[in-house]
C-alpha cells in the first residue's frame, strides 16, 4: 500500500476486486437498514398491541349504566320531619335513603333482586338536599346499577353459554332484557370513576383517591429530590476536589441508581416508619421513599448535563473575572438546565409508576376516602392498579385497565412536558 | 533566507522600544508541568505598559501555557502545577491572599479559540461590566458595549443585530467579539492568544491599530504565529522553544540581529 502510494499509481476503481468490494458494501448497508426497520416495526407492533388491548378492555370503565325508577320520598320512611327538613336540608344528611331506595327496588324489580347499586342512595340524598320540596312526592330518577347489570349492559358476558357458568343470575339477565326493551337503562359518563376512591363494589370504585395520593407523593418527591440532586451535582462537578473521596461518592451514587426499588421500600420502612415513627400509609412517607430513589437519578442526569457544558465557556467567564459561583449560575446552569429538567422529569415519571417500595411502607391499604393531606392514609395509582388486578370480578377487571389508561396518560403528559421544557430552554449554538 | 529576513525587517513597526518605567508584571523562573510532563521551565520576563510584548515560537512550545500563568487560568487545569514567581505591580499573584477573581478582572484574556457565550452579542460584551458594576446606567452600559465593539472593529458589522447570538457569528467575528468582551472590563493587562488567527487583513489591521492605541495605557501581551505581525505591533519579543524562553529582547533586535541561532532559524522560516 505504502509502495503504491509512493509510486503514485492511480487507484484501479474499475477492477473486479474493487467492484466486488463496492457491491458488498452496498449489500451490508441494505441489510443493516432492513434490520433496523424490522426492529422498529416489531417494537411498534408490540406497543400497538399493548395499547389496543388496554384501551379495548379499559375504556368501558369511563362509562356507567343507570336504571330509571320511581322513588317515593316518604318522610316517615326517611325518618325526618318534612317541615323541619325543608327549613334545614342538613337534617337530611342522616335520613334513611337506603330505606326508600330499597322499597322502590323491591316494588319494581322484585324482593331481594339487586339491580341498583348499594351506593346509589347518595344520589337520592343529594337530590333531596338540593330541593327539599320533593319530600312527600314520587320522583322518576336515574340510579347507578350494580356492576352485574352494568356489565350486562356493556355486553361483557357471552349470553350464548349456560347461565350457570356466568357470574350473573338468570333473574338478572331476564330483568336486564326487560329493562332494556322498556328503555329504562342508559349508559353515560362514569363521573364516580374519576372522582371517587376505592370501594368494595366495582361500580362505586374510583381512581381519584389513588391519583391524589400519587400527586401528594410526587410533590414531596420533587421538593426533596430536585434541589438536593441538582445541588449535589453542581457541587460534585464544579466545586469538589477530584480525589478518592469524590470518586467513592460518585461510585456510590451510580450504584444507588441501580438498586432495586423494593430495597428503597425496606429502607423507608426501617427509617421513616420504624425509627422516625412517621404515619403509616401516608404520602409523606411514600414521597420521601421515592425521593431516595429519584435523587441518584437526578444527580446522574444533572452531572451529565453539567459535564456537557464546554469548558471554554467557563474559561471565558473566569477570564473576565467572574467568580466560580457566578460562572455556575450565569453560564453553567442555564446551559445544563434542559438536561437537568429532563432527567428530573423522567425520574418523576419513574416514581409515578413505582409500586414495590410503596407496598413495603403500607400504602396498599383499602381506603374508601380521598386523602386530604400529606399525613393521611393514602394509596397510589400503580398500587391501586395492583390491588384491583387481584380482584377477579368482571367490574374490577375493567377498572384495572381504566386505571392503567389514566396512569399511561399521565406518564405521556409528563414525558411531553419533559420534551417541551427541553426545547424551551435549549440554547442554540 | 536573507530575503525573508528583509521582509520581516521592513514590517518592523515605527515605534521603538522605550525604557520601561516599572514593569507591570514580572515573571521569575516560572515552570509549569501538566502531571508528569514539563511544559515550561525557567521563564523570566517583564511585561510593561510602555511596550507591547509578543510571544513567538513553534506550536506546542508553551506560549499559551505561560500566558495562562499570568492570570492564573492554569488554576482550572487540575493537573497543572506552576512554580516560580509572578508579580503584578510588585505583588505576588500566587500569594495566598491574592483575590484570583479580581486578578482576572485586572488581567484580561482573549483565548486562542474564540469562546463567545451562547448569549446575545450585547450580553457577551455587557457581561463583564455588569458583574463588576462598571456601568452606572443602561445608557452607560450601552456606551461601553458600543465603544468596546468599535475598538475591536466589529461595531459596523453587528450594530443592527446586537440581540443575535454571539455564537452565530463567523469565526473571525467571534474572535473580535471576544476581544471586545475582554476590553469592556477595562483591564490593566491584556493577554491575547493569537487574536488575529482567523482574521482577514483588514480586520487584522483593525486589531493591530487597537493594540497600538491601547499601548501606553494597558500592558499588552500578544501570542502570534505571524512574524510580520509580531514585528509590526510589538516592541518586545520573546521567542519560546520546547518549553524554554530562548531569547527575549527588543523586537528590532530579535528580528534584525538575533543572538541565538534557533531564533534566527525560526524567524527566517528555516525552522522545521
Ligand atoms: N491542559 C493540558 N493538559 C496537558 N498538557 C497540556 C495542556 N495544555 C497544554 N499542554 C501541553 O503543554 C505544551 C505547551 O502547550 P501550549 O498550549 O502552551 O502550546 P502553544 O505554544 O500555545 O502552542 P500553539 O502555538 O499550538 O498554540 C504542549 O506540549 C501541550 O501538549
Ligand atoms: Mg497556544
Amino acid at each position: 500500500m505504502t509502495e503504491r502510494l509512493a509510486t503514485g499509481a492511480p487507484t484501479a476503481w474499475g477492477s473486479d476486486a474493487m467492484q466486488n468490494r463496492i457491491r458488498r458494501r452496498y449489500r451490508q448497508e441494505r441489510l443493516f437498514r432492513g434490520l433496523g426497520i424490522a426492529a422498529l416495526a416489531l417494537a411498534g407492533g408490540f406497543l400497538l398491541f399493548l395499547l389496543t388491548t388496554i384501551v379495548a378492555s379499559g375504556w368501558n370503565s369511563f362509562r356507567a349504566t343507570e336504571v330509571q325508577m320511581a322513588v317515593t320520598f316518604d318522610p316517615a320512611r326517611l325518618g325526618v320531619d318534612a317541615a323541619a327538613a325543608k327549613a334545614d336540608p342538613n337534617l337530611l344528611a342522616k335520613a334513611n335513603f337506603q330505606g326508600i331506595m330499597g322499597d322502590a327496588s323491591d316494588a319494581q324489580f322484585g324482593r331481594g333482586v339487586r339491580i341498583v347499586s348499594d351506593g346509589a342512595w347518595l344520589t337520592l340524598r343529594d337530590m333531596a338536599q338540593a330541593d327539599p320540596s320533593i319530600l312527600g312526592t314520587t320522583q322518576t330518577v336515574w340510579l347507578l346499577t350494580t356492576s352485574n347489570i352494568d356489565q350486562l349492559a356493556k355486553g361483557a358476558f357471552d349470553l350464548t353459554i349456560d347461565a350457570a357458568d356466568l357470574p350473573v343470575t338468570a333473574t338478572e339477565i331476564a330483568l336486564w332484557k326487560r329493562l332494556n326493551s322498556e328503555g329504562k337503562l342508559r349508559t353515560g359518563l362514569n363521573a364516580l370513576f374519576l372522582t371517587g376512591a376505592d370501594s368494595v363494589d366495582p361500580e362505586l370504585a374510583g381512581i381519584w383517591g389513588a391519583l391524589k395520593g400519587s400527586f401528594l407523593m410526587l410533590i414531596i418527591t420533587l421538593v426533596i429530590s430536585f434541589p438536593l440532586g441538582v445541588l449535589s451535582a453542581i457541587y460534585l462537578e464544579e466545586f469538589a476536589a477530584k480525589n478518592r473521596w469524590t470518586d467513592i461518592i460518585e461510585v456510590s451514587i451510580n450504584n444507588l441508581a441501580a438498586v432495586p426499588s423494593i430495597i428503597f421500600g425496606l429502607l423507608g420502612l426501617a427509617v421513616f416508619l420504624n425509627t422516625l415513627n412517621m404515619p403509616r400509609s401516608a404520602p409523606i412517607v411514600g414521597g420521601l421513599t421515592l425521593a431516595l430513589m429519584t435523587f441518584p437519578v437526578i444527580v446522574i442526569a444533572s452531572r451529565a448535563a453539567i459535564k456537557a457544558v464546554p469548558p471554554s465557556i467557563r474559561d471565558a467567564a473566569l477570564g473576565i473575572g467572574a467568580s466560580p459561583v457566578q460562572v455556575v449560575f450565569h453560564h453553567v446552569i442555564p446551559l445544563a438546565l434542559p438536561g437537568m429538567l429532563t432527567g428530573t422529569i423522567l425520574g418523576m415519571a419513574r416514581a409515578l409508576g413505582e409500586t414495590a417500595p410503596l407496598l413495603m411502607i403500607g400504602m396498599r391499604a383499602f381506603l374508601t376516602s380521598v386523602p386530604q393531606g400529606f399525613t393521611q392514609p393514602a394509596t397510589a395509582l400503580p398500587v391501586q392498579i395492583f390491588i384491583w388486578s387481584d380482584n377477579v370480578s368482571r367490574g374490577f377487571v375493567e377498572k384495572t385497565s381504566g386505571a392503567i389508561i389514566v396512569l399511561l396518560l399521565f406518564l405521556l403528559l409528563i414525558n411531553g412536558l419533559a420534551i417541551y421544557l427541553r426545547n424551551k430552554f435549549e440554547v442554540r449554538w | 533566507m536573507n530575503q525573508m529576513s528583509m521582509d520581516v525587517g521592513t514590517a518592523l513597526g515605527s515605534s521603538e522600544a522605550v525604557a520601561d518605567a516599572a514593569p507591570k508584571m514580572t515573571a521569575r523562573n516560572v515552570a509549569v508541568s501538566y502531571g508528569a510532563t514539563q511544559a515550561l521551565r525557567g521563564v523570566s520576563i517583564d511585561v510593561s505598559t510602555e511596550n507591547v510584548t509578543a510571544f513567538i515560537g513553534p506550536s506546542g512550545c508553551g506560549k499559551s501555557t505561560f500566558l495562562r500563568c499570568l492570570n492564573r487560568m492554569n488554576d482550572t487545569v487540575a493537573s497543572a502545577r506552576v512554580t516560580g514567581e509572578i508579580q503584578l505591580d510588585g505583588k505576588d499573584i500566587y500569594a495566598p491572599d491574592m483575590d484570583v477573581v479580581q486578578l482576572r478582572a485586572r488581567v484580561g484574556m482573549v483565548f486562542q479559540k474564540p469562546n463567545p457565550f451562547p448569549k446575545s452579542i450585547y450580553e457577551n460584551v455587557a457581561y463583564g461590566p455588569r458583574i463588576h458594576g462598571l456601568a452606572r446606567s443602561k445608557a452607560d452600559l450601552d456606551g461601553v458595549v458600543e465603544q468596546s465593539l468599535r475598538r475591536a472593529g466589529l461595531w459596523d458589522e453587528v450594530k443592527d443585530r446586537l440581540a443575535d447570538s454571539g455564537t452565530a457569528l463567523s469565526g473571525g467575528q467571534q474572535q473580535r467579539l471576544c476581544i471586545a468582551r475582554a476590553i469592556a472590563v477595562n483591564p490593566e493587562v491584556i493577554l491575547m492568544d493569537e487574536p488575529a488567527s482567523a482574521l482577514d487583513p483588514i480586520a487584522t489591521a483593525k486589531i493591530e491599530e487597537l493594540i497600538d492605541e491601547l499601548r501606553g495605557k494597558y500592558a499588552i501581551v500578544i501570542v502570534t504565529h505571524n512574524m510580520q505581525q509580531a514585528a509590526r505591533v510589538s516592541q518586545k519579543t520573546a521567542f519560546f522553544h520546547l518549553g524554554s524562553l530562548v531569547e527575549y529582547g527588543d523586537t528590532r533586535e530579535i528580528f534584525t540581529n538575533p543572538r541565538e541561532p534557533r531564533t534566527k532559524d525560526y524567524i527566517t522560516g528555516r525552522y522545521g
